[in-house]
């Protein structure tokens, strides 16, 4: 027989259940006692698109070392779920543990020899002391956390402390919880002894907090000065903006008159989110949608609208797995090229790339700014392994010196004084053209906006050296947003290196977890983290400051690699793609075992013709 | 073409209006539309009536889709911000440019084949939310930019120039409005500018949701026998049930009819609407009756126009979401962005 697992602080929990039955709440109050107990967590909540009767996982990482992202492979299996039994049990690390309801004897052709398993009488246990049907799952629930907890050392009063906190105000509520978290501690306490994995108190939870990318985000909008949201109802992007919705009720209403210092309007499609966005914006109110890649498509002739006639607006993509309705539960990056060239024509649109719930605050704020300086629409990347799950982020923090660049707009004053407008005259050089809002003066300021083809005083032109000059005005300005978008983020390895990584997005926590390991093993990665798009020229220094370049991207067709050698002359030689796609979360464990493999089998740089030499 | 601007001559014995602005102020670019088509008349109405309720030019947003008589908004109102967005989906720029900004008037000004073919979803949507604005649509059943394809609003049976019989039933957008929650809803004929020009007054002084549809006629392709929406048949069958004699402000409503002919209606602001009665039983504040009139007459083979429905206590868009009564576009740093404090206190919840 296999040893049984030994680790503290450091396993994976799966909990194995059927969509509706009650279980979310009791798993997430699980992980926050590993949480308060000093110790982080990272937990993968994983859900069909459906409301009841498939199953469901919901994955907890107990990580003293901090690692945010997913690890792969599961130590001990709470097997709540008959459906996906054989599945979850295969599932088990060798020498891991298995957690199930012993109630109905199970035959051991279903279990493994190389597995501790544990049977505790769950429906048992519940049946005796409740009689609705109900409350035989909702507690069921419970219980099985109360064994649990108890098995992995968990601190039971840390549990009720979150029971009461949950149900705050409801005592009956409280009395009953608790009540049955010790009915799954006690069987435990009497039966069996603990598990090899063990949770032990220690302080390596900070000030963190624990919250969902997408949440992160409309928070992030109010403070960017967001007052018209238009939605249309989307897997993953809804949370976004029903926490804007929620956010709002809390900041926005305006103490003396009771009103409200927003509007969100839930559309009647994508299309209709992103006109109302776009005519908000155009009338000088900050405005954004939220969506997922179905919706962006829908979307595209706005964006051009946007883009064409220069009008600002945020659009966050929770990216789903595509094409078409695709995996809508299931996390990609695989809308990247589709945002960045959304629309027909020749567009571009600038994106901003978040890591975590962190940079999802602090982006969602900045894209404010940068769709008013830029006056074009803006692209907010998540996704939704981090805008659907809660991670352990930094606190957020505001700088209350800061204030709302609202860009190049010409006042009434300016106007009067005599100073020119032309809505899309270059008067800075940088590309980027002063507008008025509607109805700032009697007879100066007015335009007509078009997305047809104009000059710089806005008068209808096809003429075609009229339309050149625009266009190239227009990438002067795509310029000019290199030195605006977020800086990429650099780590060096512990020695010089001509081999490097280039990644994005929900990928980093895996992806610094991958570097340690590297490391110990020897291996030397330069780390370049993309933060938005168009890429500075630290980007250009990475590439060509490296031989060989691995580009980890969540998509099949290696959509980050495509901009790099589109945009900044990257060579496809030296641009090695890692993808994955299945549509889970990308792992540490993935990405060591690819680019060992990749470093091991590829030539030595240099050996390989490069295009030059056919010159 | 479009780039043209008219040139500032005026008549000498034109006068200003109270704000001291003459006709010429609310005009625009020259049209470059067919002679003859029925929506230049519409837009000159739109700058008469502009004119005539002294409003301050800059203070209207004018918003269009695509089409012929989306390009129309060049060609009133220079002085006004406008925006001629894309094909169909001019209602959701104008909801989002009305809440950045409720004290601007929102025109938006489209077409049977950008609001009942492509753009019928955001009609409705825009009508039922109760955007306050005053949207027209410029009716003449054919695509007139493409040459000639039917609307959707084209009556089953009407021929095109080409002898083709359309076979579709036809959208009628008069009664969709109503279904859909209008507080206004009026049909005119741009060839009849004493009954058009009212109508666009008081669609503008009205604090909610106004739709007029216009019927417009294309000369260049809709404008022959077979058709129903050409000038000869409009006369034909247009059947006016009012005439809306003025708006006038809380002043008393003298007009010259005999007694029992005439109708006020009275709106939130005080403003009051002075019908003359063409049809004795019409009621315009009735939207069930309006409804069922105009069905009946429109199988009679009638086009029914007039001031159809009024609802003198309409709602809008900002009062059902309760929004302040500022601009939103106007808020401040302080007004929006909450600070560190409150930062704080939302990361304690988050632990």
């Amino acid at each position: 027989m296999t040893t049984p697992l030994a680790a503290i602080n450091d396993f994976v929990v799966k909990f194995a259940n059927v969509n509706g039955s009650g279980s979310a709440s009791a798993n997430s109050m699980f992980a926050k006692a590993v949480l308060r107990m000093g110790v982080p967590v990272a937990v993968r909540n994983i859900f069909p698109s459906n409301i009841q009767g498939l199953p469901t996982w919901f994955e907890v990482r107990v990580t003293e070392a901090g690692h945010q992202g997913r690890r792969g492979g599961v130590d001990l299996m709470v097997a709540m779920n008959p459906q996906t039994w054989d599945k979850d049990v295969a599932e088990i690390e060798p020498g891991g543990y298995l957690f199930y309801d012993s109630t109905k004897p199970m035959p051991a052709s279903r279990f493994r020899t190389d597995i501790t398993v544990v049977g505790v009488p769950l429906t048992a246990i519940c049946n005796a002391a409740y009689t609705a049907a109900r409350e035989r799952q909702l507690f069921k629930n419970i219980i099985y956390v109360g064994a649990v907890a108890s098995l992995l050392g968990i601190e039971i009063d840390v549990i009720e402390t979150l029971v009461a906190e949950q149900f705050e105000g409801r005592d009956r509520l409280i009395k009953a919880n608790v009540a049955a978290l010790h009915m799954g501690r006690d069987w435990v306490a009497d039966n069996m002894g603990p598990l090899g994995l063990q949770v032990r108190r220690a302080d390596a939870v900070g000030d963190r907090i624990f919250i969902e990318g997408n949440q992160a985000a409309g928070l992030g909008a109010i403070y960017g000065g967001a007052t018209v949201c238009a939605w249309y109802p989307i897997t993953p992007s809804t949370s976004l903006a029903e926490a804007f919705t929620s956010y709002c009720q809390d900041l926005r209403i305006d103490p003396e008159s009771g009103k409200a210092n927003f509007a969100i309007i839930q559309a009647e499609d994508e299309i209709a989110s992103i006109g109302v966005v776009i005519g908000a914006g155009w009338n000088g109110a900050r405005a954004f949608t939220c969506t997922s890649g179905p919706g962006v498509s829908l979307m595209t002739e706005f964006i051009g609208l946007s883009y064409f006639a220069e009008i600002p607006a945020v659009i966050f993509d929770v990216q789903r797995g595509g094409p078409s309705t695709g995996m809508p539960t299931r996390t990609q990056q695989s809308d990247l090229i589709g945002a960045a060239y959304a629309s027909h024509g020749d567009t571009k649109h600038p994106m901003l790339l978040p890591m975590d719930p962190g940079e999802c605050f602090t982006f969602a704020a900045l894209a404010f700014d940068l769709a008013d300086r830029l006056q074009t629409t803006i692209f907010v990347m998540l996704d939704l392994d981090m805008g659907m799950n809660e991670w352990l982020t930094e606190p957020f923090s505001w700088d209350d010196t800061r204030r709302m660049d609202r860009g190049k707009v010409m006042t009434h004053d300016e106007l009067e004084a005599g100073r020119d407008f032309g809505r899309y005259l270059d008067v800075d050089g940088d590309g980027i053209p002063y507008r008025t809002y509607p109805g700032v003066h009697p007879t100066k300021g007015g335009y007509f906006t078009r997305g047809t083809s104009r000059n710089p005083y806005a008068r209808y032109s096809e003429e075609g050296s009229v339309y050149v000059d625009n266009v190239h005005r227009l990438l002067r300005k795509f310029e000019t947003a290199k030195s605006l978008i977020p800086a990429p983020e650099l780590r060096l390895a512990s020695a010089p290196t001509r081999d490097g990584v280039i990644y994005y997005g929900s990928t980093g926590p895996a992806l610094h977890e991958a570097l340690g390991l590297f490391e110990s093993q020897g291996r030397r990665l330069d780390a370049l983290r993309v933060r938005g798009f168009p890429f500075s020229s630290e980007v250009d220094d990475f590439l060509a400051s490296h031989d060989r370049i691995f580009v980890i991207e969540q998509n099949r067709d290696a959509q980050l690699r495509t901009l790099l050698m589109a945009e900044n002359g990257g060579d496809p030689y030296r641009l090695i793609p890692v993808l994955h796609y299945d549509g889970t979360p990308i792992t540490a464990r993935f990405i060591v075992a690819s680019i060992s493999s990749l470093m091991d089998a590829t030539q030595p740089p240099g050996s390989r013709p490069l295009r030059e030499a056919a010159e | 073409m479009t780039y043209i601007a008219k040139p500032k001559l005026h008549h000498p014995a034109l006068a200003p209006n109270a704000l001291g602005f003459l006709r010429r102020d609310y005009e625009g670019s020259v049209s470059t539309l067919c002679a003859g088509c029925g929506h230049d008349s519409i837009s000159s109405a739109i700058i008469q009536a502009a004119y005539e309720l002294d409003l301050p030019p800059h203070r209207v947003a004018k918003l269009s889709g695509i089409g012929c008589s989306s390009k129309t908004p060049d060609y009133f109102l220079g002085n006004s911000h406008g925006f001629n967005t894309v094909h169909g989906r001019m209602p959701s720029v104008l909801t989002g440019a009305n809440l950045a900004n409720r004290e601007l008037i929102y025109l938006g000004v489209s077409g049977d084949g950008d609001s009942a073919s492509i753009g019928l979803g955001q009609f409705a949507h825009a009508i039922r939310r109760g955007v306050n604005m005053t949207y027209i649509v410029e009716n003449n059943g054919v695509y007139g930019l493409t040459k000639g394809q039917f609307s959707a609003t084209s009556d089953r049976g009407s021929k095109s120039k080409r002898g083709v019989v359309n076979h579709d039933s036809a959208i009628d957008m008069v009664s969709l409005a109503l279904q859909l929650g209008a507080t206004f809803v009026g049909r005119s004929f741009s060839g009849d500018k004493a009954q058009l020009v009212p109508l666009i007054k008081a669609a503008i002084r009205h604090p909610g949701p106004a739709f007029i549809d216009t019927l417009s006629p294309c000369v260049q392709f809709n404008n022959h026998a077979g058709s129903t929406k050409s000038y000869d048949y409009v006369r034909e069958h247009n059947e006016a049930v009012n005439r809306l004699d003025l708006i006038s402000d809380r002043k008393p409503i003298e007009v010259d009819y005999e007694p029992g002919t005439t109708i006020s209606v009275t709106q939130h602001d005080g403003s009051v609407l002075s019908l003359h009665k063409l049809s004795a039983h019409y009621d315009p504040t009735d939207r069930i009756a309006a409804l069922s009139y105009l069905a009946e007459r429109q199988a009679a083979g009638e086009i029914v126009t007039g001031l159809l429905y009024v609802n003198p206590e309409p709602g809008d868009l900002h009062g059902a979401l309760g929004t302040t009564d500022r601009p939103l576009n106007s808020l401040s740093d302080a007004e929006l962005v909450p600070g560190q404090s409150a930062l704080d206190q939302i990361n304690a919840g988050l632990r």
